[in-house]
C-alpha cells in the first residue's frame, strides 16, 4: 500500500495546509509553496517509514484544529500552527522535515537558489585551495607539546 | 558436520578488526573474520541520487536504531544525552565517519602521572609510533607536516583545500592569535593505491561514493584477502564459547541464513568496538564465567567514554563550502593540554565544519527557531544556506565506572541476542569543558562576522566514539586486557578495538585505534611461539 493511501483525504488535506504555512509561494523568489501538488506527490511517494509519524502528527493537528484546517480563519489557523510547533514533539518535527526534504529538492526551488540540478556523484565540486601564506603567524608563534615523562 | 577450527577468528571486519587481519595475514596463519554485515556498494551511497540528504534521515542514518538495517542492532540508549552511532559492514564505522584523523597525544597516555585524574596507560606513544606511520600509509593520509601543537605526522598526500570556510576560519583564528592547522584526513587529495582522488562529492560522513574517502573495505581488507585472510559477511556471533581449562575454543554464530554454526578457533580476537565488545563478552556467560567472559575485574562494560561535542555555529555574509567538500578542513589545539586556570582538567580538540546542504540547513534551523514559517521563510532561508560555519570541541571524556554498557533485560536483535543497554551522565568537568569551548568558539564564530549562532551541547546524535568499556591495564583487578591486548582471564583471547583506550584524548580515536590493532598484531607476531604463556 502507498502512502498516498494510507493517509485519509482529510489528512491529506490539513498536510496541504500545513505545507503552505510553511512554505508559502513566493512570486519575489519565483518559487512555489510546499502545497504545490508536485511537492506534495513527492511527499506522500516518499513518506515511508516516516508515515506513522507524520500520521500521528496530523492526527494531532486535527484535534487542535477541531475541523479541517483551511476552513480556520486566518489567526485560528496560526494559532494552531504555534501550537502544533511548540508542543507537537517529534511527530511534528518529522511532519515539518518531510515537508522541508521533498521542498528543497524540487528542480524549481533548488534552480531559485542558484544550486545545480543534480546528484553530487560523479561530478562533485571544486574548492579553491585558499592562502596558505594564513598559516605563516600560527607557524611563526610555534609551540611544544606537553612533555610526557 | 563439523567445522575445521581455525588459527584465528577475527569478530568485527571494522577499523581494527581490518588493520589486525592485514597484519597477521604475513604468518600464513589460517585467519577468519566473521562479520554481520556485507559487502558495500559505493553505486548506492547517497551523493548518487537526488534525495542524498533524505536518505541521512533514513536508511543512511548514523543512528542503528533509525536505520534498522539488518545488519544492525538495537541499542538502548534512552537513559543517555549521548546516542550511539556506528555502521555495520565490511568497513565498519569508517563506511560513515567524518575521517578527520588526529591522533591521541604523548601526554594523553599519561594522564594520572600529569594530571593525577583517571590513569595511565600501560604503553606509551613511543610505543605506537610505527603503527601510526604504517597505519598512515595503509589507509591514505593526507595533511601538512608540521604542526607545533600536534604529534609529528607525515602524511602521503598534500592537505585538503581551504576552500571558503577554511579561509574565514583560518582569518578569525589569527585574528584571535589562536593556533589552527590544516586537519590530517584519510580523504585522498591525489589519485593513491587504486583510490580516485577526492572531487568534493560533499559530506563525506554517510559513505564516498568516489571511494576518496579511505575505508577499510577499500583499504585493508582488499589486501588481507590478497593475502588469504577469509572474510565471512553476514555471520553475526552469539557468543565466545570456552573449554574446561578455561580458553576460547571458538564462537557460536548465525549465518547469512539465519542458521546458527558453531566455529572452532585456536585464538579469537575481539574487533566489536566499545559497545559491541562488552555486549559480546557480557553476552558469553558460562558456569566458569559467570559475570561474562573476561570479566573477572568486574570492568567489562564500565568506563565508557564517549567525547561529548560541544557544537557551536553561526552565519556569515561571505558564502561557505556548504555542502561543497568534505565536512572537516582544520582543527585547532589551542584547548587540548590542562590550564587548571580553565575551571577544568584536561581539554579538547576542535575541528571546524564547513557547512551544510539545503536539506540539512532547513531542518536544522526551522528546529532551532530560526528558520520562521510564512512568508519571510524564503528570505531567511537564503541568508543562512550556504553560509553555516561551525566549531565543534571534541571534549575529552574521562573514564567513570557509573557510565556503563550492559545487557538491556528486554531488547533484543533480529537473531534474539540480548541488545547493550548505556547508561551514561556527562561530568561535571566535561561541562565546565563543553562551556569553555563554546565560549571560545563563539568568540571565533563572532570575529568571522557571524551571527545567529546557535548551540549543540552535547551533539545528541553524537556518540561516534566509543571507548572504554574493557580497558587496557597491567592489573588484573582493573582492567580487562594486559598491555598488549590479551584479556588478563582467558589467554587466547584478544581486543583489539577502541574498548581498551585507558582514556580518551580529546580527538577523533580512530587513527589510534587502528595503530593499537597493529600493535596488538606485532606483538602477538613476536611471542607466537609462547602466545599462551
Amino acid at each position: 500500500m502507498t502512502a498516498d493511501n494510507q493517509l485519509t483525504r482529510a489528512q491529506r488535506n490539513d498536510l496541504r495546509t500545513v505545507a503552505a504555512m510553511i512554505i508559502p509561494a513566493s512570486d519575489e523568489y519565483k518559487v512555489p509553496g510546499a502545497d504545490d501538488p508536485a511537492i506534495q506527490a513527492d511527499i506522500l511517494a516518499t513518506l515511508g517509514r516516516d508515515t506513522k509519524m507524520v500520521t500521528a502528527a496530523l492526527d494531532h493537528l486535527a484535534q487542535l484544529a477541531g475541523q479541517p484546517l483551511a476552513e480556520l480563519d486566518f489567526a485560528k489557523r496560526n494559532a494552531v500552527a504555534q501550537e502544533f510547533r511548540k508542543n507537537g514533539g517529534a511527530a511534528a518535527a518529522t511532519l515539518v522535515r518531510v515537508v522541508l526534504q521533498c521542498y528543497y529538492r524540487d528542480d524549481r526551488v533548488l534552480r531559485s537558489l542558484g544550486l545545480e540540478l543534480r546528484a553530487p556523484f560523479p561530478k562533485g565540486h571544486v574548492l579553491p585551495d585558499g592562502d596558505w601564506s594564513l598559516l605563516d603567524p600560527v607557524k611563526a608563534r610555534g609551540g611544544t607539546l606537553r612533555r610526557a615523562p | 558436520m563439523a567445522k575445521d577450527p581455525v588459527d584465528v577468528l577475527i569478530i568485527g571486519a571494522g577499523a581494527s578488526g581490518a588493520a589486525v587481519a592485514w597484519s597477521l595475514a604475513e604468518t600464513k596463519m589460517h585467519i577468519l573474520c566473521l562479520e554481520q554485515g556485507g559487502w558495500m556498494n559505493p553505486a548506492e551511497y547517497p551523493s548518487t541520487g537526488r534525495d542524498w540528504e533524505a536518505k541521512f534521515y533514513g536508511e543512511w542514518s548514523s543512528s542503528p536504531n533509525v536505520r534498522g538495517r539488518p545488519e544492525d542492532y538495537p541499542v538502548n540508549d534512552d537513559n543517555s544525552p549521548i546516542k550511539v552511532v556506528n555502521y555495520n559492514a565490511v568497513g565498519g564505522s569508517t563506511v560513515m565517519y567524518t575521517a578527520h584523523w588526529p591522533r591521541l597525544h604523548p601526554s594523553d597516555f599519561k594522564v594520572k602521572t600529569l594530571d593525577g585524574v583517571a590513569d595511565d596507560w600501560p604503553i606509551d606513544y613511543d610505543a605506537l609510533t610505527p603503527f601510526f606511520e604504517e597505519n598512515d600509509r595503509m589507509m591514505g593520509t593526507s595533511g601538512l607536516s608540521g604542526d607545533p601543537l600536534s604529534p609529528l605526522t607525515h602524511p602521503p598526500m598534500p592537505q585538503q583545500p581551504m576552500g571558503l570556510s577554511g579561509a574565514i576560519v583560518a582569518k578569525a583564528m589569527n585574528k584571535l592569535g589562536w593556533h589552527w592547522w590544516p586537519s590530517d584526513t584519510t580523504v585522498a587529495t591525489m589519485d593513491y593505491e587504486g583510490r580516485a582522488r577526492c572531487i568534493n562529492l560533499g559530506h563525506c560522513t554517510p559513505a564516498c561514493a568516489q571511494g576518496a574517502k579511505s575505508s577499510t573495505d577499500i583499504t585493508y581488507w582488499p589486501h588481507a584477502v590478497r593475502a588469504g585472510v577469509e572474510l565471512r559477511t553476514h555471520c553475526r556471533v552469539r557468543e565466545i564459547t570456552t573449554d574446561e581449562n578455561g580458553m576460547a575454543s571458538g564462537v557460536v554464530y548465525y549465518d547469512k541464513d539465519g542458521v546458527e554454526q558453531f566455529q572452532p578457533a585456536h585464538v579469537v580476537i575481539i574487533a566489536c568496538n566499545g559497545i559491541g565488545t562488552p555486549r559480546l563478552l557480557l553476552n558469553s556467560k558460562s558456569d566458569r564465567f559467570p559475570n561474562g567472559l573476561a570479566n573477572s575485574s568486574g570492568l567489562v562494560g564500565k568506563n565508557l567514554m564517549f567525547h561529548p561535542y560541544a557544537q557551536i555555529y553561526g552565519y556569515v555574509k561571505e558564502p561557505t563550502d556548504s555542502n561543497r567538500a568534505p565536512p572537516t578542513c582544520l582543527w585547532s589545539k589551542q584547548w587540548y593540554d590542562t590550564d587548571l586556570s580553565r575551571g577544568f582538567v584536561r581539554g579538547y580538540g576542535v575541528q571546524f565544519v564547513r557547512g551544510a546542504g539545503p536539506v540539512f540547513e532547513a531542518v536544522v534551523s526551522e528546529q532551532k527557531g530560526i528558520l520562521p514559517w510564512g512568508e519571510d521563510h524564503h528570505r531567511v532561508f537564503r541568508k543562512l544556506n550556504g553560509h553555516r560555519l561551525g566549531f565543534s570541541a571534541i571534549c575529552e571524556d574521562l573514564p567513570e565506572e557509573h557510565n556503563q554498557v550492559t545487557l538491556d533485560p528486554v531488547l533484543k536483535d533480529s537473531h534474539g541476542i540480548p541488545a547493550p543497554k548505556i547508561d551514561y551522565t556527562i561530568s561535571e568537568n566535561s561541562r565546565k569543558m563543553m562551556e569553555h569551548a563554546l565560549a571560545r568558539g563563539r568568540e571565533v564564530l563572532e570575529a568571522a562576522g557571524a551571527t545567529d549562532i546557535c548551540v549543540n551541547s552535547p551533539i545528541p546524535w553524537g556518540g561516534w566514539h566509543l571507548l572504554g568499556t574493557a580497558r587496557m591495564g597491567t592489573d588484573p583487578r582493573r582492567s580487562v586486557v594486559n598491555e598488549w591486548g590479551r584479556t588478563h582471564d582467558v589467554k587466547n583471547l584478544f581486543i583489539v578495538d577502541g574498548s581498551i583506550f585507558v582514556t580518551s584524548g580529546g580527538v577523533n580515536p580512530t587513527s589510534t585505534i587502528q595503530a593499537l590493532a597493529l600493535y596488538i598484531a606485532d606483538q602477538m607476531k613476536q611471542r607466537l611461539a609462547n602466545l599462551f604463556d
